[in-house]
């Protein structure tokens, strides 16, 4: 909501500087988003008068003028402005004057003297463009302070309104707050009732009373619609941001400004019959004001005769019976339409108006008759025009029920105490009207505000009143309890830690992504889609974290980096599940890395061999914490879209899938234009996050005894299997089994490949014989003969 | 049989001249060795009669005692000699760099909403969280939102579908958080900070469609407005390590919250607006079934990208998004 200052000021008599009232109404709710001069600082420039003009006998386009400034004698000032002439009005610097941007000096222009400088508005500062002088009108006094004449000392105040507060959508509304707030006096005209000169009245029914609880029409007649909107009222429409369009319109526009009232002018010639205030009907249609064709729903309310809708109620009225310059009769209407009725009309018809924005939050009820009386005095004082009797429906119209303020809820409530005589004191300077019962107030709020209804809202007005920030900040007083802490939970920044411990930095990328990534990279041909995203390539949500991994890691080596370690964690997500209907989607967070280039920064101390599978799977193991008798973590062939056939593992966690661990398919690889590989791994956190709470077992006092076993086994045994299963097997005295080396080549078979296992063995009992352990290692090479067709490596 | 003093002084010369171990290994044989002077010596004393040996012998011990004597002193100072030399060779450039291990790192917002939660732990805050994708009843309606409702066009939201949207505020996780506090018979005080990723349909300079906000719940018999000032001005000074920051509220409008007020934090001699706050509605309390004549309770919303670029002096949000290294590396 923009206004200017000095209607405001001329509504309410505050002694608060500009700054200080912007100050005060920021800090009472009314928050004052900008403040701006309607011009710029100058000084020395006045009314004038050209008295006499005649062609500067050296120059084409220069004139030599003879003006009166309003001094004893006229000055001879050189003008080089095409509609200088005779008899205008236009402003005058004066010699001494200070401009935006220079000063006016005696000077000789061509050898003539010149005293001063006539002026357009954009040399003044007012306007971005101007085409030569400022015209004044005839009437203006030759030698007041142009200031003064224009009004400029004034400020374009521009107020972000919340939705709550409709009762200040107008010049009137604003200085009742300005009032309540600072304790000034307002001074509002006094509106009084037109006399009707004619007696015909239009006929209305309003058969939807709930959506429009009242409706004020009138008649006038003879209206010259040609006629010029006064200066004074253009400036308050300027300044509010409103063009003029045409007398008519600009009263009902001044009116909605100064008093929240949206009215509406129908060219009374062009109606068809009796008025109605009805639902649309079903594909009803309607040509607009701004010429936009629309079809109605049947919960649109309209305005319609006998032809059809005329008028979209509340929003905006039909083109079909505007009023024109050939307008003569008009019929004015001043309603009340229900806020839920209105609210989302608009928006529907892709519009907002300066009419639905305030029906959508609530105008003030009372008011409707006083804005069509004020409405027709101002249309009878620029467009002259014969005025009928109102026509008034009034139903039921919206309850003000009496709301309850308990001073002892307002104390507990705000935390600092109050009087009961304080808080009469600020109802009163709301201009609320209450009873005492007790500590207990009973106030009914005003027909212009429509955000009172419960004990809250009395609690907030009495805050913003007494000043949010005279409530000081209090630490609270409470009881203590410990906050629980499960053990068998790591926290995710734990997780966060241990990632970063190895090496990877941690990223944010955006949870929607570009389709393609989905459907492409992660095969996923139907991901979460955005109805409304912010651009064509964030327009799915991400099923996995990988697409913004390597897109950052593309954006790093566009900007020369050379190795990348990088991490995030995030939401990935999923449509719902057929079998879970109870979730819309389904979320899961995920942590995520990829590692590219070198595994070392380059250095003088290390080689710059680059990063593998197995380096990425210990980063792996070192996220889900090694594996132990609570946690079996495996790592199986498997394959994946986005990865290598060859190196891609499943993660499983006790047996249950968590997560991918893999090289980046070469075909990605070529695709994303990197000249290494790149491997990823993605692991569900919720899987991971979860511990087992240490609990000890006692620790053998006899030593293990370890022997070594070297077996040769076909190339694609995995080695994982065997290993666990010589575990699983609980081959007596064996306690672990381990892979020390791994050997191809020479000596074995092209098809085979050489284990060399160590056998960690213990018996608790008693120490170990070298019989016991070799029928110990028999037993494991047994097992491996009969699973894996190992044979004892020579 | 004649003096051998001599020798000492003799050898004390051969083995100084000696400059490796096996230079005097050659020496000590000529006094010490099996066909050395000495040894000779001593071989003599059996010709000697009972009378003259045990003198001679004792003599010739003495003699003995001093090459030895030099013999070892020489051999340590050899072995010192030595020693050094091989220090000296095993000496480094001790100013070389380190065997470099690949650095990591957290992403800034990471860092401050760990601040934020460490900060709200301490006294007495669990962390919550809910779906980023939320129902229009949690992300709206529960927060006395209704449909149509001129405050929805306040939030530029991203839907999914028409009941489906991604969540505008981290405020709905109230909502989930209190319903499932009473699903398990837990009463208030509840005290809650819901740190996450919130969306809007806005992208420019200052502002990203995706984004960071931290939404704050006390809810208790007594407390108030007053304790709501008093919470956000400690975090505000603890998070800043700034004893001289105060906050000041400004009214504002949330259908979740009443009184509301925008949150000011003093800021280089001005005011910087970090976020939204007040008491809870009473709507809200009403859609979770907590008495609200009983209970009452405060919120409060920080955007955390705001409080990490005042906190690192970042200028521009979207270096938060971009991931550029050069960045990141920056906040290890």
């Amino acid at each position: 909501m923009q206004f200017s200052e000095n209607w405001l000021r001329s509504l309410v008599n505050t002694d608060l500087d500009s700054q200080a009232l912007s100050h005060a109404l920021t800090m009472t709710g009314l928050e004052v988003e900008e403040m701006q001069p309607v011009a710029a600082p100058f000084s020395k420039v006045v009314v004038a008068k050209i008295l006499a003009a005649v062609k500067h006998p050296d120059a084409d386009r220069l004139q030599v003028c003879t003006v009166d400034v309003g001094l004893a004698e006229p000055v001879q000032i050189v003008c080089g402005a095409a509609n200088a002439r005779v008899g205008l009005i236009a402003p005058c610097a004066l010699v001494g004057a200070e401009l935006p941007g220079f000063s006016i000096k005696q000077a000789k222009v061509r050898g003539i003297e010149s005293f001063g400088m006539m002026c357009s508005s954009k040399e003044l500062g007012i306007s971005e463009e101007a085409t030569g002088l400022l015209e004044l009108d005839s009437d203006a006094v030759i030698g007041q302070s142009i200031r003064e004449h224009l009004d400029l000392d004034d400020h374009l105040f521009t107020l972000k309104l919340t939705p709550n507060r409709s009762d200040c959508l107008s010049l009137k509304g604003i200085a009742r707050d300005v009032a309540a707030i600072t304790g000034a006096s307002t001074s509002f005209e006094t509106i009084s009732a037109v006399t009707a000169e004619l007696s015909e009245v239009k006929n209305i029914v309003v058969t939807e009373q709930t959506a429009c609880p009242r409706y004020c029409g009138r008649l006038i007649r003879d209206v010259n619609a040609k006629a010029t909107t006064p200066s004074w009222m253009l400036k308050r429409l300027e300044r509010s941001g409103l063009r003029s369009i045409s007398a008519v319109v600009d009263v009902t526009n001044y009116v909605l400004l100064a008093l929240g009232q949206p009215m509406h002018a129908f060219d009374a010639d062009k109606l068809n019959g009796d008025l109605a205030v009805r639902f649309a009907k079903e594909g009803e249609s309607l040509v607009l004001l701004n010429d936009q064709a629309v079809t109605l729903k049947t919960d649109d309310l309209v305005i319609a005769d006998a032809s059809g809708a005329i008028a979209l109620a509340g929003v905006m009225g039909g083109k079909s019976s505007s009023v024109t310059d050939d307008t003569v009769n008009i019929f004015l209407e001043s309603a009340f339409f229900t806020p839920a009725v209105i609210t989302g009309k608009a928006r529907r018809l892709g519009l907002s108006t300066d009419s639905s924005y305030r029906f959508e939050r609530g105008v003030d009820f009372g008011n409707t008759r006083h804005a069509i009386e004020y409405a027709t005095a101002l249309i009878q004082q620029i467009c002259g025009g014969k005025a009928a009797e109102v026509s008034e429906l009034i139903s039921v119209l919206p309850n003000r029920n009496p709301v309850k303020l308990r001073l002892a809820r307002l104390v507990s409530v705000l935390g600092i105490p109050f009087t009961q005589d304080k808080v009469a004191q600020l109802l009163t300077q709301l201009g609320f009207s209450f009873t005492t019962a007790d500590d207990v107030f009973i106030i009914t709020p005003p027909s212009f505000r429509f955000d009172i209804a419960i004990e809250e809202d009395l609690i907030e007005e009495i805050a913003r009143l007494h000043g949010y920030d005279h409530i000081p900040a209090t630490p609270p007083v409470a009881a203590l309890t410990m906050l629980e802490a499960p053990e068998a939970k790591s926290p995710l920044n734990k997780l966060r830690d241990c990632l970063v411990s190895s090496g990877y930095q941690e990223v944010v990328n955006y949870s929607f992504v570009d389709e393609s990534w989905e459907r492409d990279l992660l095969g996923n041909a139907n991901p979460i889609k955005l109805k409304n995203p912010i651009a064509s390539n964030l327009s799915v949500m991400r099923t996995s974290l990988w697409g913004g991994l390597l897109d950052t890691l593309v954006y790093n080596l566009n900007r020369k980096q050379d190795r990348a370690m990088l991490f995030e964690v995030g939401a990935a997500y999923f449509q719902k599940s057929s079998q879970d209907s109870s979730l819309a989607f389904v979320e899961s967070t995920y942590i995520s890395g990829l590692a590219y280039g070198s595994a070392k920064p380059e250095q003088w101390s290390a080689d710059a061999s680059d990063v593998d599978f197995f380096e990425v799977k210990a980063h792996v193991d070192a996220l889900l914490g090694g594996a132990n008798a609570h946690k079996q973590v495996t790592y199986e062939k498997a394959e994946h879209v986005t990865l290598h056939p060859g190196q891609t593992a499943r993660i499983l966690l006790n047996g249950v899938a968590v997560g991918w661990l893999g090289k980046l398919h070469p075909k990605w690889q070529q695709h994303y234009s990197l000249s290494k590989s790149t491997f990823l791994f993605e692991l569900q956190a919720d899987a991971v996050l979860n511990r087992h709470i240490p609990s000890y077992q006692e620790v053998s006092k006899l030593l293990p005894v370890r022997r070594d076993l070297a077996v040769v086994v076909d190339a694609d045994v995995a080695v994982n299997a065997l290993l666990s299963a010589v575990k699983k097997a609980n081959i007596a005295l064996v306690l672990d089994v381990a892979l020390f080396d791994l050997y191809q080549g020479q000596g074995i078979a092209e098809n085979k490949k050489s284990l060399a296992l160590s056998v960690l063995m213990h018996d608790t009992q008693k120490t170990l014989t070298d019989a016991d352990a070799d029928a110990a290692i028999a037993n494991v090479l047994q097992l491996l003969q009969d699973n894996f067709g190992a044979t004892l490596r020579n | 049989m004649a003096d051998l003093t001599h020798l000492i002084s003799e050898a004390q010369i051969d083995f100084a001249n000696s400059i490796t171990m096996n230079d005097l290994e050659v020496a000590k044989a000529k006094y010490l060795g099996k066909t050395g002077l000495l040894t000779d010596a001593l071989k003599g004393l059996g010709k000697l009669s009972n009378e003259e040996r045990p003198a001679a012998g004792a003599a010739i011990n003495v003699v003995k005692q001093g090459v030895e004597a030099a013999l070892s002193a020489r051999r340590e100072a050899l072995l010192n000699v030595e020693q050094a030399k091989q220090l000296a060779q095993e000496s480094i450039d001790v100013t070389l760099p380190a065997r470099a291990q690949s650095q990591g790192g957290l992403h800034p917002v990471t860092l401050t909403l760990q601040r934020i939660e460490q900060l709200f732990h301490s006294i007495g805050f669990e962390v919550a969280t809910g779906p980023e994708i939320e129902s229009d009843f949690y992300n709206f309606t529960a927060l006395n939102i209704p449909e149509d409702h001129p405050a929805r066009a306040m939030h530029d939201t991203f839907y999914i579908d028409e009941a489906n949207v991604l969540r505008t505020h981290t405020s709905p996780v109230q909502i989930h958080y209190m319903e499932n506090a009473l699903k398990n018979n837990k009463t208030p005080p509840l005290k809650i900070i819901a740190p996450g990723r919130v969306y809007r349909v806005d992208s420019d300079a200052t502002h990203s469609p995706m984004f960071h906000q931290v939404e704050g719940l006390w809810v208790d018999e007594e407390i108030s407005f007053a304790n709501l000032k008093g919470v956000v001005q400690d975090f505000l000074q603890k998070f800043f390590e700034r004893d001289d920051l105060t906050v000041r509220f400004r009214p504002s409008f949330f259908p979740f919250t009443e009184p509301s007020a925008e949150m000011d934090m003093s800021w280089n001699g001005g005011w910087l607006e970090i976020g939204g706050c007040g008491m809870v509605h009473p709507e809200v309390f009403k859609h979770v079934n907590v008495d609200h004549e009983k209970y009452r309770g405060f919120a409060f919303g920080l955007g955390v990208e705001r409080l990490a670029m005042l906190r690192y002096g970042v200028n521009d949000l979207r270096h938060f998004f971009n991931n550029d290294l050069r960045f990141l590396s920056q906040f290890r």
